[in-house]
């Protein structure tokens, strides 16, 4: 049963193979089971979650189900959820119980889903391999000394290990779609806009954005028919109709047009990675696509863009942790300054620090312009390349990742270097694009992701391209080791 | 451009984080191989480029002034360090 996908868990509970309560019960005990090798949840909720899957049986047995009615997920611990901690992976947030729910929570909550629990993440979403969390880091699935990607590594892990058929995650930066790509999963970040961020902790507004993590590009589109839509609570939601996502998963391929920048098979990428990229767009050819070689020339300039942009935007969301309203407050303040100071000092962890340091300084007087209006302005550039390109090509292609998994504690010591797994992914969140990653390879027993990326909002034409390839092949079939 | 001990200090002050003393030097080094990443941004002319502060360069969304939320101050309270009679206390600022 831990194999199944959301679309077969729904055909049995549909039929009455199985009821709601059951597999939430399963999958609750797999979690308390299995979870301490890879510390995938911050907070399991079994109450809550036996008391949705009792609700979802009565609702099935009426005959008023709807695809998701009863199928227990896993949210990413930044969606704040009514009742229970909502942590964002931070210490500042260990005892902060949210007192409403996040708009996406909401949703799931009206189709009559079950939630297990909280994943784990990095600290506010920063980092790229789920090892800046107060929580611990997570291990992959795959390897155990391996990290899963980040910052939504907990809820990739957790999939990955069969402790939910699925999950909810936030892409910055490439937060769903790398941890995707390191444990073989299917992941879509969606247009910025296209998902209300309403009740999810902010990290840079101006490029969060949540979307699913499913083991198939089907389950990705039947996950966002749930999330997308308008949200009159967020002031940056995009008020636009949404297709069904599962609408054309099936249609064919012919005449496809795929672009691939070269800038993304430079010699940054692994060999063995680029091969097996190869091999995916020969396949795409096979099912009668075309293929374009393109050019993003500003690519490599993500990476400073992005690390000015999203700390200055840090920055300033992060300082509403001031130990007043919630979160953690240091002991025996003696003023309001020290209150401020060791509250904040106290409660967030080196990498966020850092990251607030790096956004003040960039934001601070006299360096505005040198720092975040020149990143701005390359942001620009950034959006423009990808603009041209789709006039020509109708998706685009490439690495998720320029390696595969790499292990615990290998790029802790230079945020730079880390900084530099984000390069194929960062772009696209500067350009406010749709992106997926799904399985496509294999090298030395550890998955490799292909990243399809396409114009504003056609995530509706990348599910079809993504589900297209997983008929054709079994990647995303593979499951870790031991399962 | 270098930083050195007292710009970290500065800037931790700015951000309001308190650093301790024998952090600054890892904070320092840092802070410095991050700078000397975005300063690759320098090399390119951006001139007549206008800054992208929104991927659809959407506009503020206005909506009319209605009341559509009740008053939950006990709720959105319990939430906070310390209160007393719905009010968030803090340590004193006026003597």
């Amino acid at each position: 049963m831990f194999s199944k996908t959301i679309a077969q868990l729904a055909i049995g509970l549909n039929k009455g193979e199985f009821s709601s309560c059951e597999i939430t019960q399963s999958y609750l005990d797999r979690i308390s089971a299995q979870d301490g090798k890879y510390n995938s949840y911050i907070t399991v909720t079994p109450e809550q979650a036996m008391a949705q899957a009792k609700a979802a049986d009565a609702v099935i047995s009426a005959g008023n189900a709807s695809i998701m009615t009863g199928i227990p997920i896993a949210h990413k611990d930044i969606f704040c959820t009514k009742g229970t901690r909502t942590s964002a992976g931070s210490k500042m947030l260990d005892n902060f119980i949210a007192p409403y729910d996040a708009t996406l929570i909401e949703k799931f909550n009206a189709v009559n889903s079950v939630s297990l629990g909280k994943t784990n993440m990095d600290e506010f979403a920063m980092g790229s391999s789920n090892e800046n969390s107060y929580y611990g880091a997570v291990t992959n699935p795959w390897g155990e000394n391996r990290v899963p990607g980040g910052s939504s590594g907990g809820s990739a892990a957790a999939v990955a290990a069969q402790l939910a058929p699925a999950a909810t995650g936030t892409d910055t930066g490439g937060s769903i779609r790398q941890p995707c790509a390191l444990t073989n999963l299917s992941g879509i970040k969606p247009t910025y806009g296209r998902v209300s961020r309403f009740g999810m902790i902010a990290f840079a507004s101006s490029l969060d954005q949540a979307g699913p993590i499913a083991k198939t590009a089907e389950d990705a589109a039947i996950l966002l028919n749930v999330m997308a839509g308008f949200d009159h609570k967020d002031s940056t939601s995009a008020d636009k109709p949404v297709s069904d996502y599962c609408a054309s998963l099936n249609q064919p391929l012919a005449g496809l047009k795929i672009g691939l920048p070269k800038e993304f098979f430079s010699e940054d990428l692994n060999p063995q990675v680029a091969a097996q990229i190869q091999a995916a767009v020969k396949e795409y050819q096979s099912l009668g696509a075309q293929i374009k070689e393109i050019s993003l020339p500003n690519t490599a300039l993500s990476i400073p863009a992005y690390y000015i942009i999203a700390p200055a935007e840090a920055s300033s969301n992060l300082s509403r942790f001031d130990g007043v309203r919630y979160g953690y407050r240091c002991e025996s303040p003696v003023d309001l300054e020290d209150m401020y100071k060791r509250s904040r000092g106290e409660g967030f962890g080196s990498e966020v620090k850092r990251r607030i340091l790096v956004g003040t300084y960039a934001l601070s007087e006299g360096f505005y312009d040198a720092y975040y209006k020149k990143a701005q302005q390359i942001r620009r550039l950034i959006q423009q390349d990808y603009i041209k390109a789709l006039k020509e090509v109708d998706v685009i292609m490439g690495p998720t990742t320029p390696q595969p998994a790499f292990k615990i504690g290998e790029k802790t010591s230079d945020p730079v270097e880390m900084y530099m797994e984000d390069i194929y992914t960062l772009s696209l969140n500067l350009a406010g694009l749709p992106g997926m990653s799904i399985p496509c390879g294999m090298v030395d027993g550890l998955p490799v992701g292909l990243q399809i990326i396409g114009n504003y909002f056609a995530e509706e034409r990348l599910l079809n391209v993504a589900h297209m390839f997983q008929q054709a092949t079994d990647w995303h079939k593979n499951t870790a080791p031991g399962l | 451009m270098a930083l050195d001990r007292q710009d970290v200090e500065k800037i931790a002050h700015l951000a309001r984080i308190n650093i301790n003393q024998e952090d600054i030097n890892e904070y320092l080094g840092n802070l410095t191989s991050i700078l000397d990443l975005v300063d690759q941004m320098q090399r390119v002319d951006t001139q007549n480029i206008e800054p992208l502060s929104h991927p659809l360069d959407a506009i503020q969304r206005l909506r009319a002034d209605n009341i559509t939320e009740s008053n939950q101050r006990e709720q959105l309270q319990q939430v906070a360090p310390a209160v007393e009679e719905g009010l968030f206390l803090v340590p004193k600022v006026i003597d």
